[in-house]
């Protein structure tokens, strides 16, 4: 309970000054107890990571014994290599890659656009077609997983990355947070720019969306996470092995053979999965947050 | 949450012939703008969400043409003891797992909400679990729930406790996944915690302490009620998310040991894409919104006794 303790002593402008000591010493103390507990909770958070990236460079023997021996007695950074002579991480890498980067900007084009109509057009049927949009928003993908799949077979896209990328290029989500950035924009940008000729091609490109820079970092950032890190949708339309992407790969290489699984291969490739997208976070991390802030609060206020 | 769009005062429809040039200019141009967009909804999403609707009432095994078997789809469903014990599945994974993380959660965001050294250290920490690959995370926690050599039972034994199967015993495996999910998920209820507390104006928080508010009563009455809104959303969207939970069921036990923990988001897939019954796990797809529909509604019913401001919104 120390934390509240201390929470009472960030008003402390308002105490008397006798009372100041007390509060300070309350604060410290409450800090304390509150890095303590957090140190202690993020351990249990960054335990896994650590145990992944040491077991990806142990032996196979030091994986197997009893006790866990923590730190390996060599670092075998050649299990690396090996991971890649055994299975196709260059190839998996480059379809996730491929995939995530090409559907990132596709949303990036359509949902700029359709936000841009949304927000700054007026004309008759916009809003009976936003509303549509809106509900299509609550729909979860297990519930059109199916027909969609029919869809994809029909369209001979069966185990082609086209079926990852096509459908992957359209978001509500996208175009809903779209619009309601543009909403907040001055409408009198516009009106002069309409009475200085402009039409709504070059208003959109000229001055909405040079405004619109920190939202499109923002459902960029997203999207590439969302499609990186996608799972059912690969693992239905994608069979072969040289169209799987990162997810689809690292789960076929662990359940590749269900005994003797080469625990410390699986956890290098499981390393090469993880680190680009913790990079793109923590570089993008400021975009990343605003994104789930505004979209929570949006829900919620 | 759905933001109801502005009831714009337009003269009605009158033909393309009624309108002035401007107004004429802007039709075009709103779809012409759209119509990427539009064309993506409607084929990916409007489509499919219609096709779903017909293939509730099919048998269909890919190969030979749909059977129309009216509303046989239903009745099998309700006699598929597998069908109700995914579902229960569902619910436990749901109603265990998603309480749980919104509680830790929303201490962690108080203690994180602090203005000290390292803070936002501990926020990134925190936060990435929730960034990493689902299948990558599941494949670390398979092993570290491994009953001989993995980190859970070795920490177990020091204390003198012999750790169970975990992942391989029915008793046991629901609750692993339940672990390894919050340990996954804590991290984005936990930031809009923080959002919503760092929106409490601090003249409000600043004022109760004048008064001589401890601690706790702040909490209990200045910041807690403020918070219901943002409680509210992170537990309506969790909900909605966790029964939709398949990643992890799939790779930390493939829905076993004897589907102890199979969803039913698995079994809809095992349907579909190892049984190839169209009609059957199309119809269960149905089955699942409609549940996940139906406590959404329930839950924005009940807001109206616990949510701060929530009548004044609608």
């Amino acid at each position: 309970m120390s934390a509240w303790q201390a929470e009472t002593a960030s008003a402390s402008a308002f105490a008397a000054p006798a009372r100041a000591l007390g509060v300070a010493r309350a604060r410290r103390l409450g800090n304390l107890g509150a890095w303590a507990l957090l140190s202690l909770g993020g351990i249990i958070m960054l335990a896994p990571f650590l145990w992944m990236v040491l077991m990806s460079v142990k032996s196979l023997d030091e994986v197997y014994t009893f006790p866990p021996v923590i730190l390996p007695t060599q670092w075998r950074w050649s299990n690396y290599v090996e991971v890649w002579n055994q299975v196709p991480v260059a190839r998996f890498f480059l379809n996730s890659a491929a995939v995530s980067l090409s559907a990132t900007l596709g949303v990036l084009l359509t949902s700029s656009l359709g936000g841009y109509s949304f927000a700054r057009i007026d004309y008759p049927g916009r809003n009976t077609i936003f509303l549509l949009y809106l509900s299509t928003m609550m729909i979860p993908f297990a519930v059109i997983m199916i027909p969609l799949f029919v869809q994809m077979r029909f369209f001979g896209w069966i185990n082609n990355l086209a079926a990852l990328i096509v459908p992957g290029m359209f978001s509500a989500w996208g175009t809903f947070l779209m619009r309601q950035f543009m909403m907040g924009i001055p409408k009198e940008l516009e009106e002069a720019a309409e009475i200085d000729g402009c039409n709504h091609l070059r208003t959109y490109r000229q001055i909405i969306l040079p405004l619109c820079k920190p939202v499109m970092a923002t459902l960029a950032i997203f999207t590439f996470m969302g499609y990186w890190n996608d799972f059912l949708w690969p693992l239905i339309v994608l069979s072969s092995r040289h169209k799987k992407t990162l997810p689809l790969g690292l789960a076929g290489f662990q359940q590749r053979v269900s005994l003797n699984t080469p625990w410390h291969l699986v956890m290098a490739l499981a390393v090469v999965s993880v680190l680009p997208i913790l990079i793109i976070f923590i570089v993008g991390q400021k975009y990343y947050v605003r994104g789930i802030v505004t979209s929570g609060l949006k829900g919620a206020a | 949450m759905t933001p109801t769009a502005p009831a714009l005062a337009r003269p009605a429809w009158s033909g393309f012939r009624g309108l002035s040039g401007r107004q004429r200019r802007n039709l075009i141009a709103g779809y012409a703008f759209l119509a990427p967009n539009l064309l993506g909804v409607l084929v990916f999403s409007l489509f499919p969400i219609a096709t779903t609707i017909y293939l509730t009432f099919t048998e269909w095994n890919l190969s030979s043409p749909a059977q129309f078997t009216g509303l046989r789809n239903f009745v099998l469903m309700a006699q598929d003891d597998l069908f109700w014990k995914t579902m229960g599945n569902t619910f436990y994974y749901t109603f265990v797992a998603v309480p749980v993380a919104v509680f830790l959660a929303f201490w962690l965001a108080l203690l994180l909400d602090r203005k000290m050294r390292g803070v936002l250290s501990f926020r990134v920490i925190y936060f990435l679990p929730h960034v990493t690959l689902t299948v990558a995370a599941s494949i670390i926690w398979a092993w570290i729930f491994q009953p001989e050599y993995g980190l859970i039972n070795f920490a177990l034994s020091r204390i003198g406790i012999d750790g169970p199967y975990w992942l391989t015993d029915s008793r046991w495996a629901m609750i692993s996944i339940i672990i390894m999910s919050n340990w996954k998920g804590i991290g984005y209820a936990m930031l809009i915690f923080l959002a919503g507390l760092q929106g409490i104006p601090n003249e409000l928080l600043d004022a109760a302490t004048v008064d001589g508010a401890t601690p706790w009563r702040k909490l209990r009455h200045v910041k807690l009620p403020l918070l219901t809104p943002t409680i509210f959303f992170v537990l309506t969207t969790s909900f909605i998310g966790a029964f939709q939970a398949f990643d992890q069921f799939m790779i930390m036990t493939r829905g076993g040991p004897a589907f102890a923990t199979t969803p039913l988001v698995l079994y809809i897939y095992q349907n579909g894409f190892a049984h190839f019954k169209m009609g059957y796990a199309t119809s269960m797809a149905a089955v699942l919104f409609l549940c996940i529909l139906a406590i959404t509604l329930l839950q924005w019913k009940g807001a109206r006794r616990w949510v701060h401001g929530f009548d004044l919104e609608q």
